[in-house]
């Protein structure tokens, strides 16, 4: 449900690191909440993202919701998948359902997200 | 083609209009006429002609009077059953305001009838103003806002055009994280950067995220009282001085004004700007997409903003003013949805001022009433007096059962009732908001907590019947999912 060598944002995006780089999405958590994603809005690449601002935004049949940026820094990649397949995030979140790229302005930024202990305590699915 | 299958009349389709269409039929047949025909080329420039004929379905009146007569069977109303749709204040609409809307005189008057012959309909709007600026506790109102996300644009376009005149440059917009969805989107529209503030454990507004949040670059803050959970928010005298101290402007979002009417007024509580929904509050006509009216109240240094014209009062006689140097300028067709200005004026005037107070303490006693039936079989997660409306959530159903929020929606249709608001507010998990306003006996009351009891069992004893609910409308569970991912959305000829 939630693979140890992730790193998670409060507003539940996680974040895998690939070599300089790092590749984000939503979590199992977020997906089951949503429900059907319906729609994934994101920015292009090039495009600057600020920690814990907006990025994009995710639509289910359910709810409109932000995506927060886990880290500051540039996006070099979108999914270009979720344009046709949003039920991808839904179905497999931490593969196929990946969101963007972030080529990262400090990867110390990384020490501000929750480790898959802290991350299951914080949504309830683990005792603290 | 029919539309029945069989002697029990069930649906075989859903037929568009069109499906009816056999080429040559009308709908209405006309005389020769006996003056000579002028060909159309000679009357339309040749480039704004049609190369093709438009696909307009050729049907008769009656096939038209019977299709519609048809689907409206397939809606549902107040007038039907009860419609607890937190939020949205489904009240009754007394058909006294009907007769009054009808009368020949505001039915038949001509939208461009020049003021003096149309004093009857301008004092209507002058004292609706009136009264309304008394209910609110505001100085001016406008009634040109259609529904009431436009008279959020509206208040918001007002409070720029006042930081402009003054030349602060202001960015951001505050809203909680129980707003109307409206909110964001309408900051976001005019150009503000949207700030979330999250609420607290008692579901106020969190007056300390609110303190750090606030500074001299925040236009307004965009605030629903009684918020979206039902619950008054108890720190408004301190978002007041928070916000109006660093020279911030105070929105309220009126969606829930039903619930504090002739009680407390957004004026005094120093809101700047509030919009009046007049088809939930006051008892205009509602759902089936309107026409709303969203009427925006302002205090006296927002007035030079507002839209015109404005109706001003020279005695007796009544005017409509154009020359408003500071307007936003014009932000609908004539003056609003007039019409409904009618129904609500007729709604002021026969309950008075004791009677709106009545209204708002029985909508706010039929709330309490239903959360008391309701509470024990579901969990609550703000548990508090609340005014017009609550929020259960249906998270011990998803979690012990499996049946979400959505199943026991669809499966309270089987009962006869519309479902409830679900999944809004978005801080409260598998939500379900109910208002059941104050037009309802308790009878009905008690009918609705019977069926939401006995669906809170059955998601325990028989979860599949809840589960593939609904059993017992037209149609069954719609595909949601694919009908946003593959909307289908316009008929085309086969």
């Amino acid at each position: 449900m939630y693979p140890k060598d992730l790193r998670y944002s409060s507003e539940h995006e996680w974040v895998r690191v690939e070599g300089g780089r790092v590749r984000v999405g939503i979590t199992r958590f977020a997906a089951d909440r949503l429900t059907d994603v319906v729609f994934v809005e994101l920015p292009a690449a090039g495009a600057k993202v600020t920690f814990m601002q907006p990025f994009g935004v995710v639509e289910s049949v359910k709810a409109v919701s932000d995506l927060y940026a886990p880290l500051s820094g540039t996006v070099v990649e979108v999914n270009p998948a979720l344009v046709d397949s949003p039920e991808v995030v839904n179905s497999d979140p931490y593969g196929k359902g990946w969101m963007i790229v972030v080529q990262p302005d400090d990867l110390r930024e990384l020490e501000r997200l929750m480790p898959v202990d802290q991350y299951v305590v914080a949504i309830g699915e683990a005792a603290p | 083609m029919t539309p029945f299958d069989n002697a029990q009349g069930r649906p075989r389709d859903f037929p568009v209009i069109f499906d009816f269409s056999v080429p040559g039929r009308v709908g209405s047949s006309y005389p020769n006429p006996d003056v000579p025909d002028t060909p159309l080329e000679q009357l339309i420039p040749a480039s704004q002609l049609r190369k093709e004929p438009a696909a307009l379905p050729e049907v008769s009146e009656l096939d038209v009077v019977r299709h519609y007569t048809r689907l409206s069977h397939r809606n549902f109303s107040i007038d039907e059953g009860f419609y607890p749709l937190g939020s949205c204040t489904m009240k009754y609409n007394p058909k006294i305001h009907e007769d009054a809307a009808r009368l020949a005189g505001f039915a038949r008057l001509h939208p461009y009838a020049p003021a003096e012959g149309a004093q009857g309909a301008l004092r209507l709007i002058c004292e609706l103003e009136e009264l309304l600026a008394e209910i609110s506790g505001m100085d001016r109102v406008t009634f040109q806002p259609a529904a009431g996300a436009h008279g959020e644009l509206t208040g918001l376009l007002m409070i720029r055009a006042y930081f402009e005149t003054r030349g602060e440059r202001r960015t951001k917009v505050i809203v909680p994280d129980s707003a109307h969805g409206t909110n964001p989107a309408t900051a976001a529209m005019v150009g503000y950067q949207v700030v979330t503030v999250k609420s607290d454990a008692r579901g106020n507004m969190d007056v300390r995220a609110l303190r750090e949040a606030m500074d001299g670059s925040v236009a307004a803050i965009m605030l629903t009282n009684p918020n979206t959970l039902g619950l008054f928010e108890e720190p408004i005298l301190d978002v007041e001085e928070i916000v109006h101290r660093a020279g911030g402007q105070l929105y309220l979002d009126g969606a829930n004004f039903n619930a504090v009417l002739g009680v407390t007024r957004p004026g005094d509580q120093g809101f700047d700007v509030m919009h009046m929904n007049l088809h939930k509050t006051f008892t205009t006509p509602h759902g089936g997409g309107g026409p709303g009216a969203g009427a925006v109240g302002v205090k006296a240094h927002l007035a030079p903003f507002l839209p015109v014209p404005v109706i001003e009062r020279d005695g007796e006689r009544f005017r409509l003013d154009d020359q408003r140097p500071q307007s936003i300028g014009k932000i609908r067709a004539f003056y609003g949805n007039f019409g409904n200005l009618v129904r609500a004026y007729a709604y002021i005037r026969s309950m008075g001022a004791d009677g709106l107070r009545q209204v708002a303490e029985t909508a706010v006693l039929n709330a309490n009433y239903l959360l008391a039936r309701l509470r024990s079989r579901f969990d609550l997660p703000y548990d508090r007096l609340c005014k017009h409306e609550f929020v259960l959530s249906g998270a011990r159903q998803k979690r012990q059962h499996g049946v979400a929020t959505r199943d026991m929606a669809k499966r309270i249709l089987d009962y006869g009732f519309h479902a409830p608001t679900i999944y809004f507010p978005l801080i409260v998990e598998e939500a379900i908001m109910i208002e059941p306003t104050e037009t309802e006996s308790k009878r009905t009351l008690d009918e609705f907590a019977d069926a939401m009891l006995a669906i809170a069992r059955e998601a325990q004893d028989d979860p599949e019947v809840v589960k593939t609910a609904p059993h017992s409308t037209p149609v069954k569970r719609l595909d949601e999912v694919r009908a946003a991912r593959q909307p289908d959305l316009r008929w085309k000829p086969r």
